[in-house]
């Protein structure tokens, strides 16, 4: 019998370059929502260490590891990319798979702030939005968690149905910043 | 004229442009008004109402009369202000309101009518016959009063919106504003400062006056270099703060495009921001304002400042022999300005007796003017000094009557601005916005030296809110001349004498308005239309209240001001709705499914945010109707398959879980073992049924709940309320998987063998009965196998990740195909739940209940839940509601359309009478006639009943008959078996 | 408007979802006249008013917020849920 084969969510429409700015679709990781059971976030968190070297991070933060990355993701949730959960965090946590509910953007370039400007009711410079920082919110029309990686880096996540308007509001965004000069 | 020397425009860079058909010449740095004037072009258009001649009455974005229409066909963009809009390249301006031509204009009668349609002529004219207002009179006024027209064509030009973020705003760039942002930013606050010229400086770039000896506009291009080299700093100029809102937001505009020669592609027009700001100070300065007398709406009558502005910035003499007239010693400046200019000053007039004056100027102390004459330009102007009349020569008259602080943005939330007599202006009241600090003239602050130490007093105390210490920054030396007013309105007279040159209304029409009664300054306005239109009456707000005043014995700070709103200046909807058209109107959810469907020529539909196929063409057929029956026949006979992923999928997990389902749904979950699946309908608090679908128990404490496509959202919402308002106590996780899974349904009597084929462990006998789940595995990839039926067929669904949907559907359909079945769209899929009487949101449509629907019998008597304590009033159990029923035709003529209403077979087709009313309906390939489900009255009690089905909207009438919900299978044993 | 969340701070208004007024869910025997308030009758006080708020595209937290509606002044937010 044949194989199914995986399609990402960006597809072809990705990566682009618009002036300063290139937009880049992530390679799939697995993902998966974690979160703790009523009073246990102590306990995910000793959990989350025990197998993966990484504690939850408090509100709007996130960790990286070697390959690993552990998102705060909204009240009482947390995301996990990179890796298979590890034993223990199901005893004490709802554990959902996220790997295919998403598509991530990597928005790279010094312009990306003044291009999710267009986008985003929340300040991401680097001085309110330092390394590290997450946050869930709105781009344009859509729900989003936004995350920045890097100085100059800043990854968009919104629902995988919506990876084509994603795809056309950012590279709307970036052709008006671009055309500024 | 220009002259010879002087401004701050680049002499170097000379630009043509054309204006009403002819060629002009200006610099780079005029403004289409400033080049106008230099080529001595004096009438710029017509007047709203009575067409009359038109100049350049200001320089900045208060003025009401020089309005044109920019560029032509789609694009073409009217009423821009001529004062506003900078000199580029191959500029094309038209004037507005005018036919045949600018200087000839046939509409002009309107102006030698004019005793006969004064204010409110319309109100009592034009009253019958009634039905004439409609169609005969409002599209004439329309057609002969008003502005510039929209090319109706699609918009082409792009616009943008952006967010902006700061801990303080600075609102306007003159002194008081860039001492303001000065101070904060060597503070090391994260400053905006937002200026609606292109040229930030304010009054500076426009006055002679020196700041520590060298030019002011010297001064303002240091002090904004510096500004726009610091990082803590944007200043964005060309923006326009046009509104203040809740919690430190404001709305601005930036004109981003206008002023370029070419516009790179992709280049928006302009870009609305919503600035967040802790703090703000408003720098706005200050509005002149002018006297009214007779005639004073002729070109060449202008405001005193506008014409220092366009000497001063723009080497522009507005007039060859100018008048001057004034009551504050800016008369006299501007006459000072003119003498230096090399203009012939022919009258300095001083409202004040006691004023005096060192100029070698025909100085009148105590003079008013009381007439300007001159058809297409004034020509001479009359005034009275020492009891005598009499008459000088000039092409142009400066008039000044004080000046208005711009505290329009401190009134945005509710603020009534104070009455100030030493200034007679209104000033803002204090802590009328939260966080916004007025300060130079928009606070009544006049002289150069006292706005700029109030720029930085307001920035000392913006900070000290933001817990940081203001610098001493060194203050340069500036003029700090008192300003003495005395206070002139409008100078009596028997002839007209204007207030609001935007909208043509006169001294005479306030007076009216006030003698009709029209007392309050909202009611004056709307009676005379004053203050309305683009301009929101800027220049003539406060002397039609101050007539106002004087008309019904009142003082002014009594009479109050109009309401101010948003936006300041006017913001185009393109601006607004920027990006909200096309694919930018609305987010696409794309179904993994979709490019095959696609590919298929499936024609696809939206559901909610989703795009779903609507049904799979096949060649030779030539209406949606043959491939629909074809598809159904595939489901009821062979094997269907359909894509369901945007149905809502909601993980539900935690030692609570099944008390929380318990408590959302009617029915009982908490029994629900692993590996089954269970019907739910879950009620509002009300009463009324929510949304109803399947919910699975995966596991020990694991549920997966489905929604509707269209609810999933509320549902969610409606969830987390539950679990965190209503019942915080319960331990119960959930999150939304519904982007996470691909799913699919394979309906049709073949369904199990079909399955099998794909499956890797086919299903054993006995496996996967009616309303079982489990994990499978299929073609490699771990997925999720539901025995449910949205058909009546024996049916799955089959979930995979959805990185698989895309791949798994194309094998499915394909295999489907070699067993005589293949894809179905939402046209079959609606036929197969209506022919088994299975709901939608066509049915729960928010008024209904349990009861209206059947379903009485999920609803639990053991246990608290939703909705239970609202859905027992006897209101919502009346048999005599109405319930759900099937609808068969009867007679000739066999249709039955949703939206018709249901009467009795021997009732009139009248709304007392109406019983009912149907809510889907279909062709039913398998029965072979039309089908429907509909309300009605006892519905369930009167099977057997012909009905009469009237569609007044579409004029069909029709017979039907009341038939039991489900008309096919009704035992369920194709379902279960 | 711009409301501070709890759990990420103070955020746009266009993030948040209104709940209406933040009211206690009679029990299921308190009687017609109580469900009937708690459904149909509201205060439409001018001046201070506590709401629910539902942070949709932010965290998704419930909040309770102490909002005036003639000063449109914030007073407080909380989490529906308690704690933080």
């Amino acid at each position: 019998m044949a194989e199914l084969i995986a399609l990402s969510p960006a597809g072809a429409a990705l990566p682009k370059r618009i002036g300063a700015v290139t937009l880049t679709e992530a390679p799939f990781a697995p993902m998966t929502g974690i979160s703790p059971h009523a009073g246990e976030v102590a306990q995910v968190s000793a959990a989350l260490e025990a197998a993966h070297g990484l504690a939850l991070p408090g509100p709007g933060r996130m960790l990286s590891g070697a390959g690993i990355e552990v998102l705060w993701f909204g009240r009482n949730r947390w995301l996990l990319i990179g890796a298979a959960p590890g034993d223990g965090l199901a005893a004490h946590a709802a554990l959902t798979d996220q790997s295919d509910a998403w598509v991530s953007v990597i928005v790279q370039g010094a312009a990306g702030v003044d291009v999710l400007a267009r986008l985003v009711p929340v300040d991401l410079r680097p001085r309110a939005f330092a390394e590290g920082s997450v946050i869930r919110t709105e781009l344009f029309h859509m729900p989003a968690a936004i995350a920045r990686t890097g100085a100059e880096d800043l990854r968009v996540m919104c629902f995988r149905s919506m990876a084509g308007t994603l795809v056309h509001d950012l590279v709307t965004a970036a052709e008006a910043v671009a055309a500024r000069g | 004229m220009r002259l010879k020397t002087g401004g701050l425009i680049d002499r170097g860079t000379a630009l043509r442009f054309r204006f009403d058909g002819h060629d002009y010449t200006g610099f780079r740095g005029d403004t289409l008004a400033s080049a106008l004037l230099a080529n001595d072009i004096r009438v710029v258009g017509r007047s709203f109402k009575y067409h009359r001649p038109r100049g350049v009455f200001s320089a900045g974005s208060e003025e009401p009369n020089a309005l044109v229409t920019i560029g032509r066909g789609a694009g073409a963009e009217p009423n821009v202000r001529a004062t506003m809009q900078e000199l580029r390249a191959d500029l094309e301006a038209r004037p507005q309101n005018c036919w045949p031509s600018l200087h000839w204009d046939l509409l002009e009668v309107n102006d030698w009518a004019s005793r006969f349609i004064g204010a409110g002529f319309y109100y009592k004219t034009f009253m019958w016959p009634r039905k004439f207002w409609e169609w005969v009179y409002e599209p004439a006024i329309r057609r002969a009063a008003g502005l510039g027209a929209l090319s109706g064509a699609h918009n082409p030009d792009r616009y943008e919106k952006a967010y902006a973020h700061c801990d303080l705003l600075v609102i306007g760039a003159g002194p008081a504003g860039l001492m303001a942002a000065l101070t904060a930013a060597e503070a090391g606050a994260d400053v905006i400062l937002a200026d609606e010229d292109a040229l930030p400086g304010g009054r500076l770039n426009g006055e002679r006056a020196t700041l520590d000896g060298g030019a002011g506009s010297d001064w303002a291009a240091a002090a904004v270099a510096r500004l726009r080299a610091m990082p803590n700093v944007r200043v964005m100029a060309r923006t326009t703060v046009t509104g203040v809102y809740d919690q430190g937001t404001f709305g601005a505009l930036e004109r981003v495009g206008h002023h370029l020669d070419d516009r790179p592609r992709g280049l928006p027009l302009e870009c609305f921001w919503r600035i967040a700001a802790k703090r703000a100070v408003l720098a706005a300065g200050a509005i002149e304002r002018p006297v009214a007398f007779a005639g004073n709406d002729r070109p060449g009558v202008m405001l005193a400042g506008a014409v220092r502005t366009y000497l001063n910035r723009y080497g522009v003499a507005p007039g060859r022999r100018v008048a001057v007239f004034g009551n504050t010693d800016e008369a006299h400046r501007t006459a000072a300005d003119l003498v230096a200019a090399g203009v012939h000053v022919t009258a300095l007039i001083d409202a004040r007796p006691d004023a005096r004056s060192t100029l070698s100027v025909p100085f009148y102390p105590g003079g008013v003017v009381t007439g300007a004459e001159g058809r297409l330009g004034l020509e001479s102007v009359r005034f009275e000094a020492g009891g005598r009349s009499q008459g000088v020569m000039a092409d142009c008259l400066a008039v000044s009557g004080g000046w208005n602080p711009n505290v329009h943005l401190t009134c945005h939330l509710n603020g009534r601005p104070v009455w100030d007599d030493g200034i007679a202006a209104f000033v803002p009241a204090p802590g009328a916005v939260p966080g916004l600090i007025p300060c130079g003239a928009a606070a009544g602050v006049f002289s150069t030296a006292g706005c700029l130490a109030d720029g930085a007093r307001a920035a000392a105390e913006a900070l000290g809110g933001l817990g940081l210490t203001a610098p001493d920054l060194p203050q340069p030396e500036a003029e700090d001349a008192p300003y003495r007013i005395r206070a002139l309105w409008a100078v009596p007279g028997k002839r007209r004498a204007w207030l609001d040159l935007q909208n043509d209304v006169t001294v005479k029409d306030v007076r009216g308005a006030a003698q009709e009664n029209f007392r309050s300054v909202e009611h004056m306005k709307r009676y005379t239309t004053q203050g309305m239109a683009p301009d929101q009456g800027k220049t003539s707000n406060l002397a039609a209240l101050a007539v106002l005043a004087d008309a019904t014995g009142r003082g002014i700070a009594q009479t109050g001001t109009t309401t101010y709103r948003p936006p300041y200046t006017p913001v185009a909807i393109a601006a607004m709705g920027a990006g909200a058209q096309g694919k930018g109107f609305a987010p696409e959810r794309r179904t993994t499914s979709d490019q095959a469907s696609r590919k298929r020529g499936a024609p696809m539909i939206e559901a909610g945010l989703w795009y779903r196929p609507s049904y799979f063409p096949k060649g030779g057929e030539r209406t949606w109707r043959e491939s629909c029956d074809r598809e159904v026949g595939w489901v009821r006979n062979a094997v269907g398959v359909t894509d369901v992923s945007t149905l809502g999928k909601i993980d539900i997990q935690g030692p609570d879980a099944g008390a929380f389902l318990d408590f959302v749904y009617t029915g009982t979950f908490s029994t629900l073992k692993p590996g089954r699946v269970r019907y739910g309908i879950m009620l509002r608090e009300d009463g009324h049924v929510m949304d109803d679908g399947t919910t699975a128990c995966l596991g020990e404490g694991h549920y997966l709940m489905t929604t509707t496509t269209a609810a999933a959202g509320p549902v969610m919402r409606h969830l987390e309320f539950v679990a965190q308002v209503l019942r915080p106590e319960l331990d119960v996780q959930m999150v939304s998987v519904t982007e996470q899974w691909a799913q699919f349904a394979v309906a049709g009597p073949g369904s199990r063998d079909f399955l099998n084929g794909v499956l890797d462990a086919p299903m054993a006998e006995g496996d996967f009965p009616f309303m079982a789940c489990g994990e499978v595995s299929v073609m490699g990839v771990q997925g999720r196998l539901f025995r449910i039926s949205f058909s009546g067929e024996h049916a799955y669904e089959i979930a995979v990740p959805a990185r698989y949907g895309d791949a798994l559907f194309r094998a499915l359909v394909t295999r489907a195909e070699g067993m005589g079945g293949g894809a179905y769209g939402m046209e079959a899929l609606n036929v197969l739940r209506l022919e088994k009487g299975l709901l939608t949101h066509a049915e729960m449509h928010g008024r209904v209940t349990c009861h209206d629907l059947g379903l009485s019998g999920l609803m639990s008597s053991r246990k608290d839940y939703i909705g239970r304590a609202a859905a027992a009033r006897p209101g919502l159990v009346d048999p005599e509601r109405e319930r759900l029923v099937a609808l068969h035709p009867v007679g000739i003529e066999k249709r039955l359309l949703p939206g018709a209403h249901l009467f009795a077979h021997d009732a009139p087709a009248v709304r007392e009478a109406a019983e009912g009313y149907v809510t889907s309906a279909c062709h039913s390939p398998t029965l072979g006639h039309p089908i429907a489900l509909g309300f009605l009255k006892s519905g369930p009690e009167r099977l057997g009943e012909t009905l009469r089905m009237v569609d007044h909207l579409r004029g069909v009438e029709t017979w039907c008959v009341v038939r039991p919900l489900c008309s096919y299978d009704p035992k369920g044993e194709r379902t279960r078996g | 408007m711009r409301l501070s969340c709890p759990i990420c701070g103070e955020r746009d208004r266009r993030e948040f979802h209104y709940g209406g007024a933040a009211l206690e869910r009679p029990a299921p025997e308190a009687g017609a006249a109580a469900w009937d308030a708690y459904l149909h009758l509201r205060e439409n006080p001018a001046g201070r008013s506590r709401e629910l708020w539902y942070h949709e595209s932010g965290c998704t937290a419930w909040l309770v917020v102490e909002r005036d509606t003639v000063t449109h002044e914030i007073h407080g937010v909380t989490l529906a849920a308690g704690g933080r």
